[in-house]
């Protein structure tokens, strides 16, 4: 279910993994929620057109967050070519004709204008089987994914706050010339706003309990993005925006405006403003219909079922989840810092990821590992934390992991999610991974399994987050050692230039 | 936003709670954030950076070490705070008996957080005075 970004990299996956499989959305092209949002037609996330890397190779992905994921060259990277250059932040309209490219090139087939409308589960001869009611009849599945974004508009029940458009129904810019604006809400969405009304709003006020995140601050995703940090500073600089930390208690029509009790949340009495209009920037919610009927738990404010680390509903198996939805498997947010499974460029991955285990587990799919020789170990993994996209987007999040069996020899076991690794137990390996810390930091970390113990080790980080050095690959060849691999000849050997290499 | 509302009525009655205002519960309901685990799933890794702070909302942990089981904790409890405020990894797993719900709190922000909330930070002293004098006397 989906045709926004997670739809189709899924789909995408599958196919080259030969799973058979229908994409349905009840949309009539591609492109998801890029199809109506940002508002201001601008997205927070960008692609470079002239980055570190080749446009086009794996280590590129790294610098652009918008284009999905392919094997075959001329399908990759494509969001670049469709930017007009007078900004690294693509359009609305850019990204969403990135999306639609992607499907048609790559072959995506999307049953378009068919709504998913009930879900029910049903026994069959061959087991239990999921039975989805849409606009055009039934599709009966034994694994079915939802990619279906978070992208409901939410209101809240506080008194008043129909009076308050929600952000997804917000008038064009220019009608608020002059106005006096509340915005309930001091996330993204309010901040978009807010950036967006700063020419035509006499003064605008934003208020929710607590104190603006700021990204800068947080390090991470979550908070007000740099570029929606305008209204913040006029905020500062006492220039006609307010930013409270206040809850709403509520609002009342009074004549031709509006009055808006908050009451703050360092205490005392409560505060009425007069404004002409309010937007309710209260966010958005997965829209899961009746799968929490059907035995789907979901948790906070964003109502996001509760996942495996392979995106699979905690409490229907059978039941998956991709795109953004996918960040309610939320890993294990070491030092508070989310993966960017909210946005494409974490998303893309764990789509692909779950290509691969849903091939795997339902399907019967069995792909040959890779198999390294001893002298190989320790390159590869240099250049995995080097350049791997994977690791570098999904922080403590995803991990390489190479195997060491006895029995079967060296393996390449490809990208796992960390809590899955550190969870499932197996052979001796070691799991690569990028992580951050709160002070900012950026690092490798690897992951030692031996005889079923996991050790971390978190290894140095450096200024310019190059980790090609004689420091790292003395750490690494320490710990090659615990696993019975002698790399000691390669501690000194140059990393060899793998990184444009497609990786499925 | 009414979710957060009604996450701050869930936390109007736990102890950690108990002294803060409306508009602090308010607060608290957008400062945590609310979280999921499955039964077997672990919560706190032994020895793992990185972890943070997180009090019960509904269901029940083991706090595990040496494969052994040395506390329970359920509704109201709170855990990760040691690790959190020392800044050391945690000395013993915590393990999902149960589907359960969660508050998380970064390490990072359990400092500000308590600074800005005494009331918090004394319950939670006298959390951590009663444990104390429960293993003074375990240990005779």
């Amino acid at each position: 279910m989906g045709s926004g970004p997670g739809g189709l990299q899924l789909s995408y996956s599958l196919r080259r993994l030969g799973v058979d499989h229908a994409v349905i959305s009840s949309d009539p092209a591609a492109g998801g929620m890029f199809r109506r949002w940002p508002f201001f037609q601008r997205l927070l996330s960008w692609t470079k057109p002239y980055a570190p890397a080749e446009r086009g190779s794996r280590a590129y992905e790294r610098f652009d967050w918008n284009s999905l994921l392919a094997e075959e060259p001329r399908n990759r990277a494509l969001m670049a070519g469709l930017m007009d250059g007078t900004s690294y932040f693509p359009s609305r309209p850019e990204m969403e004709r990135n999306l639609v490219g992607f499907a048609d090139r790559a072959g995506v087939r999307v049953r378009y204008g068919c709504r998913w409308e009930a879900t029910r589960r049903e026994s069959g001869p061959d087991g239990e089987r999921f039975v989805l009611e849409t606009s055009d009849g039934e599709y009966r599945c034994r694994v079915a994914v939802f990619a279906v974004g978070v992208a409901e508009p939410y209101v809240p029940a506080t008194p008043g706050l129909d009076l308050a458009p929600h952000y997804a129904d917000t008038r064009p810019a220019e009608t608020y010339a002059g106005k006096r604006i509340f915005i309930v809400g001091k996330q993204n969405s309010g901040f978009e706003l807010a950036s967006g009304l700063l020419p035509f709003a006499r003064s605008i006020v934003l208020a929710s309990p607590s104190a603006a995140k700021l990204s800068v601050v947080t390090r991470s995703l979550v908070g007000i993005r740099a570029r929606y940090l305008q209204p913040y500073e006029d905020h500062v600089l006492a220039g006609g925006v307010g930013v409270l930390e206040a809850s709403i208690d509520r609002i009342e029509r009074t004549g031709e405006t509006l009055r808006v009790t908050v009451k703050p949340s360092a205490g005392g009495d409560p505060v009425a403003f007069e404004v002409d209009e309010a937007i309710a920037a209260t966010g958005f919610v997965a829209p899961l219909r009746d799968l929490p009927a059907l035995g789907v738990a979901t948790f906070g404010s964003s109502r996001l079922p509760a996942q495996t680390p392979f995106w699979e509903s905690a409490t229907v198996p059978g039941i998956y989840f991709a795109g953004t939805i996918s960040q309610g498997a939320a890993g294990l947010k070491k030092h508070g810092l989310p993966a960017n499974s909210g946005a494409v460029h974490g998303a893309r991955y764990n789509a692909r990821l779950l290509a691969g285990h849903l091939s795997e587990e339902h399907f019967g799919v069995h792909r040959a590992a890779r198999m390294f020789a001893p002298a190989d170990v320790l390159p590869f993994l240099l250049d995995e934390i080097c350049r791997a996209p994977e690791l570098w987007h999904q922080r403590a999040y995803l991990a390489r992991v190479v195997s060491f069996d006895p029995a079967r020899g060296i393996a390449d076991e490809g990208f796992l999610p960390l809590a899955q690794f550190l969870d499932s137990g197996g052979a001796d390996a070691i799991a690569a991974t990028i992580e951050a810390n709160a002070e900012g930091a950026v690092y490798p970390v690897l992951y030692v399994r031996r005889t079923g113990t996991v050790t971390e080790h978190v290894l140095p980080g450096h200024p310019l987050h190059d980790f090609d050095t004689a420091e790292h690959r003395r750490a690494m060849a320490s710990l090659l050692a615990e696993v019975g691999i002698d790399a000691a000849a390669q501690v000194a050997a140059p990393v060899p230039p793998t990184h444009g290499a497609a990786v499925s | 936003m009414a979710q957060l509302m009604e996450l701050a009525d869930e936390l109007a009655p736990l102890a950690l709670f108990a002294d803060l205002s409306r508009p602090q519960l308010d607060a608290a309901a957008h400062t945590f954030e609310e979280v999921w685990f499955g039964e077997g799933e672990r919560i706190l890794r032994e020895g793992l950076t990185g972890s943070g702070f997180y009090v019960i909302l509904e269901g029940q942990v083991a706090v595990r070490t040496g494969g052994r089981d040395a506390a329970t904790l359920g509704r109201g409890d709170f855990f990760g705070e040691v690790s959190a405020l020392l800044g050391e990894p945690p000395s013993a797993d915590v393990v999902a008996l149960q589907s359960m719900r969660c508050l998380h709190l970064a390490a990072s922000a359990l400092h500000d957080f308590l600074i800005a909330h005494p009331a918090v930070m004394y319950r939670m002293l006298l959390d951590q005075t009663r444990r104390l004098r429960t293993t003074t006397r375990a240990r005779g």
